[in-house]
């Protein structure tokens, strides 16, 4: 991929060609995909009409596998088999897994990113995760009948650059073009239309399935600044249902005395506080041991019973504003996220919170189970060129410091948390001991002074540096945040004149090699269609290359001499002649080796484009 | 226009101490609708990586200038005076006095009213050095005069980060 076509900002070059884009929530109970259809973001659904994937992937004998509802259906029978919630598992060692011990399945550490074991062997939630995102992109491109162009998916505003640089691993596997990472509230806020010319606090009040999450956004002219984040990895909206389900079991002097039966309970007990937002009134019914469960439930019982939860809920939204040090009042808006959220308490506790009059700023009209994957499919549709008017520019913060560990366990720290990205920032540092011929280079994010108190990133040394007295060599460690919030480390010593640099991608154990192994392992799909999709692809890749070369040439010609010319001419009539054939790698090659070649020509043009559009600037101005 | 070109041309701002915030923001916002990558996600790599040039220099311009301290140690350096912070301690000569009185006011300041005075007091006299900082930058000007008040400044700034930790630590 190298050559580009040079358009309006914000436009597609074909107006007749809508690129289609996507917008994915993957979620730690259920994920959604949305997209614009005539213009209206809306969530797509499967073939039974259903938008929620839950979050469950379950591996059975001779490589079979079952993703979403059929999954969950299995929970109880293969519960080791069955993994659901590997977001709590993305990026993440043994050691900091939550409640690990309660989980129904079993946990392997390895260097880098915990795995379960399973019938198929190991998996990682890499692995898993993308399995969700292979079915929500098939889900995709049922509903348009075309390849997806690409997909925003959306991450918690507290994930570190493991978690996210896992988060992109998992739709690489998944055959997705990512166009961003964006932060969960960041989308919720976008899909309530508040990066058009709101300024000043949003609060998002994320109650899932199985997590709170509660983010301070602060808004202005486009750039949505994280303040603060907070909430409660253990409480969610299961933990109603639970609290409801045993209530019940009281009330009627009954036990349950199978996973089956816990199971029907539970989902008696979820559907009864359901019907209870929207009624005074309910009945609890299930079967439990073939024999009937029936429990009547007002409003005000539940209410009484999940009040410590909400309560909790608070305690956490109190936490986050003392951490940002922002007032109840200065906070303008309240976005809900979340199916719990339709609880008329969740809605009044919330509103009672923020004092007076609050209830209008407690924003509830986008259904909160979508509202994450609709704001991520309105900045996918403008990524993709597609937004008419091309002006939705989110300009994310990185989460947390990112520094390098010094002598003494302590820790540098060359960028600072909220820093708006991309940014790149660079430091020299210096040799220890006379003669010292490499370096080990520590990176690590997180806002303490003590390394052991951070998150390790990545480790690397930088060897072949020629020996010096201490403190005479010059090591120049740069940092480059990209605008997903992904971290790339290099080092140099540059007294001597002797280039030895490294580039490392923070890793938590997926090395780029092993991804292509995993693609290559078939991953997600059958070995023929494979084939089959890698050669469409390369051929529609190749024509788009070509297509947007021969445009660029007619364009531009003046840019280049007339040598370069003629290279750029032979290099477009090799890959012509390889997209005849049907060998997809042969067509790759000559497709990268005409990127390559034209890399030059395209970087000028940009930059060309750019300066005119800043010069033009400067005239209005003036 | 030119990736290398001083933060100031970059803005299309006057090369000066003094700098109105709102056009610098409003400035930032523009630059950065024209060469933010997300303006090319659908153009290719070659495209996204002078994008991601474009854009990180536009926010490093943007955070020099912003911050009053940055802007003035850019501004010396580019008038031949580095402030050279870690070989270079030359400080104005009554700003040591002023230390001094702080460091006595910090070893007294038992409790947190007392911290919140000596907080506040640090404030007006930070302001008071940025406005002597803009005398020695955009009036007389002299820049070797300037890099001494950036480091004077420098030392307030972690003065009362000090200052913040105790506050912080009788709030915990």
């Amino acid at each position: 991929m190298a050559l580009l076509q040079i358009s309006e900002p914000g436009q597609a070059p074909d107006p007749h060609q809508r690129r289609i884009a996507v917008g994915i929530d993957l979620g730690t109970t259920h994920s959604l995909v949305a997209a614009l259809r005539h213009g209206v973001p809306e969530c797509l659904p499967d073939a039974q009409g259903r938008v929620l994937l839950p979050s469950v992937v379950c591996y059975l004998d001779g490589q079979r596998r079952q993703v979403g509802h059929a999954a969950r259906a299995l929970q109880a029978e293969h519960a080791g088999d069955c993994i659901a919630s590997a977001k709590r598992l993305m990026g993440r060692r043994l050691a900091d897994v939550a409640g690990a011990a309660q989980l129904p399945y079993e946990l392997v550490d390895q260097p880098g990113m915990v795995a379960v074991r399973t019938r198929q062997g190991l998996k990682t939630a890499v692995e898993v995760s993308a399995e969700i995102l292979a079915t929500l992109r098939q889900r995709a491109e049922d509903s348009f009948d075309d390849e997806l162009f690409g997909a925003v998916i959306t991450v918690p505003a507290y994930f570190d650059d493991a978690q996210r640089q896992a988060t992109k691993d998992a739709a690489q596997l998944a055959g997705l073009n990512v166009l961003r990472l964006i932060n969960e509230p960041t989308a919720a806020a976008v899909a309530y239309g508040l990066d058009h010319g709101s300024e000043g606090l949003y609060a998002v009040y994320d109650l899932g399935g199985g997590t709170f999450d509660v983010s301070l956004l602060r808004l202005s002219k486009g750039v949505f600044e994280v303040v603060a984040t907070g909430g409660d990895a253990a409480l969610g909206g299961d933990d109603f249902d639970h609290l409801l389900a045993g209530w019940a079991l009281q009330q009627a002097d009954r036990q349950t005395a199978s996973a089956a039966d816990r199971g029907a309970l539970l989902a008696a007990a979820r559907s009864t506080r359901e019907e209870l937002s929207s009624r005074d009134s309910a009945v609890l019914e299930c079967l439990l041991g073939g024999r009937p469960l029936r429990v009547t439930v007002s409003r005000a019982q539940l209410e009484a019973l999940c009040a410590p939860l909400v309560e909790r809920t608070l305690a956490a939204l109190r936490r986050v504003l003392r951490d940002a040090r922002v007032q109840r009042d200065e906070v303008l808006g309240v976005v809900m996220v979340g199916g719990a959220t339709r609880t008329p308490m969740v809605r009044r506790a919330v509103a009672e919170f923020f004092g007076p009059g609050a209830e209008a700023r407690v924003l509830t009209n986008v259904n909160p189970d979508e509202v994450v994957a609709i704001g991520a499919a309105i900045q996918a549709n403008a990524l993709a060129g597609n937004a008419q008017d091309g002006q939705l520019l989110l300009l994310d913060v990185i989460p947390l410091s990112l520094g390098i560990e010094t002598m003494g366990g302590l820790v540098e720290r060359l960028i600072e948390r909220n820093t708006t990205i991309p940014v790149a920032k660079a430091q020299e540092f210096t040799t220890y001991q006379d003669g010292q011929t490499a370096m080990a280079l520590h990176v690590v994010q997180g806002e303490r002074e003590l390394v052991a108190d951070c998150r390790s990133l990545a480790r690397f040394e930088l060897r072949g540096i020629p020996p010096m007295a201490a403190g005479v060599a010059r090591i120049r460690v740069s940092f480059q945040v990209d605008a997903d919030g992904l971290l790339s480390v290099s080092a140099r010593e540059s007294v001597s004149g002797v280039e030895a640099s490294v580039v490392v991608k923070p890793s938590y154990g997926l090395a780029d090699d092993q991804v292509a192994q995993m693609l290559r392992d078939g991953f997600a799909h059958a070995q023929q269609d494979m084939q089959l999709r890698a050669l469409r692809e390369a051929r529609v890749e190749a024509d788009r290359l070509l297509l947007a070369t021969q445009s660029a040439l007619q364009a531009d010609a003046a840019l280049l001499s007339e040598a370069d010319r003629r290279d750029i001419e032979l290099l477009m009539g090799v890959l012509r002649e390889a997209a005849q054939g049907s060998d997809h790698d042969a067509i790759n090659a000559a497709a990268e080796a005409l990127a390559r070649g034209t890399e030059g020509f395209a970087a000028a043009r940009m930059n060309r484009g750019i300066r005119q559009a800043l010069a033009g600037r400067s005239i209005e101005d003036v | 226009m030119n990736i290398g070109d001083d933060d100031f041309t970059l803005f299309g701002l006057p090369e000066a101490f003094a700098v109105d915030g709102a056009r610098l923001d409003q400035r930032w916002r523009e630059l950065q609708t024209e060469v933010h990558p997300d303006r090319f996600a659908a153009q290719g790599a070659a495209a996204q990586r002078v994008a991601m040039q474009w854009s990180v220099r536009v926010n490093e311009a943007y955070r020099r200038l912003k911050d009053p301290l940055s802007r003035a140690a850019y501004l010396c350096e580019r008038r031949g005076a580095p402030i050279d912070a870690e070989c270079n301690t030359a400080m104005p000569r009554d700003f040591l006095m002023q230390q001094m009185a702080w460091r006595e006011s910090l070893d007294d300041a038992q409790d947190a009213p007392a911290l919140h005075a000596l907080h506040a007091q640090l404030d007006s006299d930070e302001q008071a050095l940025l406005q002597r900082l803009q005398q020695a930058l955009d009036v007389q000007p002299d820049a070797p005069a300037a890099a001494a008040q950036v480091r004077a400044l420098m030392f307030l700034r972690r003065f009362r980060g000090d200052l913040e930790r105790r506050l912080d630590a009788l709030d915990a």
